[in-house]
């Protein structure tokens, strides 16, 4: 193991470039693996076997945002402050639907926005990967796959070979 | 083969771009160093008007509501109209970010970055009517619900505070769903920039975005569910605005009908307001490779249809009034069509009823400056019409004792000139310093249209 290295980055052209290197490092057993796109590429997410949990985030926060909508609307109506208006109910819950529905909505986009940014620990100013040749590309109209040393099977050499084998414009290393 | 199947479509991005290119192209406005002259003009122009406005406020709040042309009997006047045409522009963004997204429209990318920065500037606007319409907008945090020393809360069931949390909420949820979509943009400036100072700041709002595959699939989930609590969040905003006028007992305000009514009416007057500014936008800045005649046509289709709906709005307006019975409802419409606001109501009528059925002509559609006229008809038009919603029914009510002519003083109409200008100014900063159109899904377009080319 070669500690002073992140891993190897290989550096693409096209997008099936890297789907097709990356469906390859997964059958030569290669788990820290990651890929780099300009752009979401639904086949990657596929290959690296990855289930995004964001929408459990978002249905507790609508769920929250209801439940507190209706707890605020209950307790200024009925305890604290009850007040009789046209007759009605204290807790004349029809008159209370809309802000319990802008509440459940603003809850669960908070936990979307917050659980995405969160779940991929952001922010994250620095990053080994951004150290690499020409990562700048990676926003622009290149396409990268790393093998991270932290993997089992990475050895330097073998590994560099391997991924010379699919294809890349070029192999460098990541250094931390 | 592509050709031979859709042989009348124009491409929905012109030919020969690619991922570099539309980076490239994009980022360059931003990135350039060079402040286009016409941009200053632009902008300067804009910047005085922001101006006025901030005159017009400073009155205000000197002298209070009593400058505007508010009386006894007509309580509600341009505030409550500019509220309401505001609100009813930012739902286009909207509209075009979450429901065209669900739907899989993908001639929406390129203009839905624009479009949504519209919507947070129209209802920045629109939040600060209701706020100096309070007549004391240094206490306006009384409309929200906090422990107070006074053990008092809001009415919860009074529309005006349902309103609160409808636009609170949809200022918040659009802000956010705007920022999410950019940061991967950001990320293209940090990269692109050549400036240290440049890359820091666009690097601090990236927040370290660095386009990893696991990170694509938790945003894009995100984003997707956003676009679906957003959808019926736009929806909602529209009827809660008209339920302020719908559930009171105002004759032509009471009525079933308006929540349709309005969210129709919001989405073509906010189509309008698109076009309106998508025309200028793509000819000067020679975007017309990503906005093409294409997405004017969709956009012109999407107002006639809107259109429609609204025109036949009015229709039923005037049918229930007769069918009704109810003397105070018809004699409303009657007094609408002939009574002292008769020249607004016939304006509105041409200009959101007549004038846009000239769309159903390809050639108009497929004209900008055609399309450019019929929209700032339309702008028009919607303006008119909620003028004639809130001033014809407060002005003679019931009680002829009580009737009162209304009409927008000198400060009624610098403030609303003035918010245009903020408006204006607004776009322009966000013109300069943001990227016009959505880098990343413009590329994923790209993307998507070179499969479908190999599948042929």
């Amino acid at each position: 193991m070669n500690e002073s290295v992140y891993g190897l980055i290989a550096k693409f052209d096209t997008p099936e470039d890297v789907v097709e290197a990356t469906r390859r490092a997964r059958e030569a057993g290669y788990r820290k693996i990651e890929a780099y796109s300009p752009f979401p590429i639904e086949e990657l997410t596929e290959i690296l076997e990855f289930k995004p949990k964001i929408q459990y985030l978002v249905f507790i926060g609508g769920v929250v945002g209801a439940i507190s909508g209706f707890a605020l609307q209950y307790y200024a109506s009925v305890i604290s402050y009850p007040l009789i208006i046209g007759g009605r109910p204290f807790n004349s819950w029809p008159a209370f639907i809309v802000v319990i529905f802008e509440l459940t909505i603003l809850f669960a986009g908070l936990a979307a926005v917050f659980g995405m940014l969160g779940l991929n620990g952001f922010p994250h100013p620095y990053h080994p990967v951004f150290n690499a040749k020409d990562f700048n590309l990676v926003s622009r109209d290149k396409f990268f796959l790393v093998i991270e040393s932290a993997d089992s099977r990475f050895d330097l050499d073998g590994t560099r070979t391997f991924l010379e084998s699919l294809g890349p414009e070029e192999v460098t290393e990541v250094h931390p | 083969m592509a050709a031979s199947t859709e042989p009348a479509e124009v491409p929905v991005i012109g030919p020969g771009q690619t991922y570099a290119t539309v980076t490239d192209r994009v980022s360059g406005v931003v990135l350039s160093k060079k402040t286009p002259k016409g941009w200053l003009l632009g902008f300067g122009i804009a910047f005085i008007f922001m101006m006025l406005m901030l005159f017009s406020l400073t009155v205000l709040f000197v002298k209070g509501v009593g400058v505007w042309g508010l009386n006894n009997t007509v309580a509600w006047g341009f505030a409550i109209v500019n509220f309401v045409w505001w609100v009813g522009i930012g739902h286009a963004g909207t509209l075009i970010s979450a429901i065209l997204l669900l739907f899989r429209q993908e001639w929406r990318n390129s203009i839905n970055r624009f479009a949504e920065a519209m919507t947070i500037f129209a209802v920045a606007n629109a939040g600060l009517f209701p706020i100096i319409h309070t007549g004391r907008p240094w206490l306006a945090y009384w409309l929200l619900p906090y422990p107070s020393m006074f053990q008092l809360w809001p009415q919860f069931r009074s529309p005006l505070l349902w309103d609160v949390f409808a636009i609170s909420t949809y200022v918040t949820i659009s802000l956010l769903f705007w920022y999410v979509g950019l940061i991967p943009d950001f990320a293209t400036l940090r990269d692109m920039g050549e400036n240290k100072v440049v890359r820091r700041i666009y690097g601090l709002f990236a927040l370290g975005w660095r386009g990893a595959a696991r990170h694509w699939a938790q945003y894009s989930r995100a984003a997707l569910l956003l676009a679906a609590l957003a959808t019926p969040l736009v929806v909602s905003v529209h009827s809660v605005v008209s339920f302020d006028f719908a559930v009171s007992s105002v004759p032509g305000w009471h009525t079933t009908f308006l929540p349709p009514y309005f969210v129709s009416g919001a989405i073509y007057s906010g189509f309008a307001m698109v076009v309106t500014l998508a025309i200028p936008i793509r000819k000067f800045y020679h975007m017309e490779d990503f906005i093409t005649d294409r997405h004017l046509e969709n956009m012109a289709k999407i107002m006639l249809a809107t259109g429609l709906i609204v025109f036949y709005s009015y229709i039923m307006e005037v049918f229930f009034a007769w069918y009704s019975g109810n003397v105070y409802e018809r004699f409303l419409v009657w007094n609408r069509m002939v009574g002292p606001y008769s020249v607004q109501y016939w304006m509105l009528i041409f200009f959101n009823g007549v004038m846009v059925q000239f769309l159903w002509l390809k050639k108009v559609r497929r004209t900008p400056w055609l399309l450019f006229i019929i929209a700032i008809g339309v702008n028009i038009g919607m303006w008119l019409e909620r003028f004639i919603i809130v001033v014809t029914s407060l002005s003679q009510e019931y009680l002829p004792a009580t009737w009162a002519h209304y009409a927008g003083t000198f400060w009624d109409w610098s403030l609303y000139i003035g918010t245009l200008g903020f408006f204006v100014a607004l776009l322009f900063l966000f013109l300069r310093v943001l990227p016009m159109i959505n880098m990343f899904e413009m590329k994923e377009l790209v993307h998507h249209l070179s499969h479908k080319g190999k599948e042929h």
